[in-house]
């Protein structure tokens, strides 16, 4: 201890606190005061920077879910519309279907009808054509018959027996 | 390298002087003693010629003295302590780097323990350590002054040398102030933290160099950064660290029982106060103290053995010990910054803190 205290020089001490405090006073004043605002502000700067990118990051998701949802959205639509349009053309068939049998069915019945009338018609101009002709045939075989007796007779005899045929 | 060149000078001076091994011992003893003192003038290497006249290489510094009125004069005059100096009359010597008053002849009246009693008159001169520290806070201000432009000249980011010291004083910011200090109040601290890591870390590199010297090393100077460093801790002492030295049981103990254990244990805590600035100037000055007496040791050791098996082992040995040594310089500023920091943690305690001692 007296060693050290022998060895302690005012002088030194005197110069070390000056130099040091005027050092110290410097650096605080123009280095460490910059620097570490300098860096400071450069970290703020980062933490910054990487929250604005977990932002955009964050943002971006959303703006794929929401497309995704629209284009979800969007196939859904679409696969309802087909459907609806499946729907409507099978009904759409379904009824010209049952409208063109309906319709079918009708002139069908009309044609049959036609024929009816038609058949009956041709049946009544046959029948009285038939008896214009058997009038005709009457008459010239009457003409020829009459002018023997016994023919006449026979002739009145099979006419009936013909009627009874028909 | 630095070793090559000290041991180089150290030969110079050796190579000539002959004698017995026991006066080169206690030479050593001495070259060693003197180089740990501080010197009023910068010299760079000695030697002896033949004609046994030792030649010194380097410059002389200033001398300021007060007694009765500030003297002023080269250190020159002392011829390296080999001549009296005479200013206005007074004569002054230079025994054992410290100044003397003496009479004409220079005689010096020792004491029983051999200490010189003549007047010692207050000595300011700028000696060998004032030049180096300095040299040491210009070159820390130009340094620390370049980073800062550069941040503003580079868009933040630092170039040249400073992208070597931002790392650290970024490792002091966040290893060594924060975590000690605390979020709320390190701020106010860096400077000076950072101030003495880097005025002592660079001192004690220098002792290393062949110049050797040895700053660090001088209980003047690790006396006033300890100093430094107990004023700042108590000047901005909070209420709580003062409650915690005067009052460190609190609500724990009824009045009565403090009555009993105040009386020791205040006194303690105070002593405390004191005591731990107290280490720090101590575990610098000798940490330094010892590195130099170790490596001269060892130099010197290589000129005592003066063969081919002893030499170049306690070369070997030199250097390892002064690589040791730039590690043990880096340590030693680090451990200063850290406990300094912790000081200041307990000085900036807040209340939620003291209440878990």
């Amino acid at each position: 201890m007296a060693k050290l205290l022998e060895e302690f020089s005012l002088g030194l001490f005197f110069w070390q606190c000056l130099l040091f405090g005027l050092l110290l006073f410097l650096l605080w004043k123009f280095a460490w005061k910059p620097i570490l605002s300098a860096v400071n502000e450069r970290e703020d700067g980062i933490k910054d920077a990487l929250a604005a990118a977990e932002d955009a990051k964050k943002e971006m998701q959303n703006v794929t879910a929401d497309s995704e949802k629209l284009l979800k959205e969007a196939r859904a639509e679409r696969e309802a519309m087909l459907k609806e349009a499946r729907e409507i053309k099978d009904k759409l068939i379904a009824d010209s279907k049952e409208q063109a049998k309906v319709e079918g069915d009708k002139m069908i019945k009309q044609a049959q009808a036609a024929i009816e009338s038609e058949k009956k018609a041709a049946v009544a101009d046959i029948k009285s054509q038939v008896a214009n002709l058997s009038v005709d045939i009457a008459e010239k075989v009457i003409k020829e018959q009459l002018s023997d007796k016994d023919k006449q007779l026979k002739l009145v005899d099979d006419l009936l027996g013909d009627i009874k045929l028909n | 390298m630095a070793l090559l060149l000290s041991a180089n000078s150290f030969a110079k001076e050796k190579e000539t002087s002959e004698g017995s091994k026991e006066d080169l011992k206690t030479e050593i003893k001495e070259y060693i003693q003197h180089h740990l003192k501080d010197s009023h003038d910068f010299s760079l290497f000695s030697y002896t010629t033949d004609e046994g006249e030792h030649k010194y290489v380097g410059f002389p510094l200033p001398v300021i003295l007060w007694d009765d009125g500030l003297k002023v004069f080269s250190s020159s005059k002392f011829h390296h302590g080999e001549t009296l100096a005479e200013v206005d009359g007074n004569h002054y010597k230079l025994y054992h780097s410290k100044i003397y008053k003496t009479d004409a002849q220079g005689t010096i009246n020792y004491d029983e323990e051999h200490h010189p009693t003549n007047a010692k008159p207050i000595d300011f001169s700028i000696t060998k350590s004032v030049v180096m520290i300095f040299i040491t806070g210009l070159l820390m201000f130009l340094l620390f002054r370049g980073l800062a432009k550069s941040y503003a000249k580079n868009n933040g980011i630092p170039t040249g040398v400073g992208r070597f010291f931002e790392p650290i004083v970024l490792y002091i910011r966040d290893d060594i102030a924060r975590p000690n200090i605390g979020e709320k109040k390190y701020k106010r601290y860096m400077p000076y933290l950072l101030s003495i890591f880097f005025f002592v870390w660079f001192l004690n590199i220098f002792g290393l160099t062949p110049l050797g010297v040895n700053v660090t090393g001088n209980i003047a100077i690790t006396f006033a950064l300890a100093l430094l460093t107990f004023l700042f801790t108590n000047l901005t002492g909070t209420k709580d660290y003062w409650m915690h030295i005067f009052d460190p049981l609190g609500d724990t103990l009824p009045w009565y029982g403090k009555l009993v254990l105040y009386p020791i244990l205040i006194p303690i805590e105070l002593l405390g106060v004191f005591i731990k600035p107290f280490s720090l100037l101590i575990r610098l000055y000798a940490n330094m103290q010892a590195g130099h007496i170790v490596l001269m040791s060892l130099i010197g050791l290589m000129f005592l053995f003066k063969s081919w098996i002893g030499s170049p082992l306690s070369f070997g040995l030199a250097f390892a010990i002064s690589l040791i040594e730039v590690l043990v310089a880096l340590l030693q500023a680090y451990i200063f910054t850290m406990l300094s920091a912790l000081y200041f943690g307990f000085a900036a305690v807040e209340h939620d803190h003291a209440e878990a001692h």
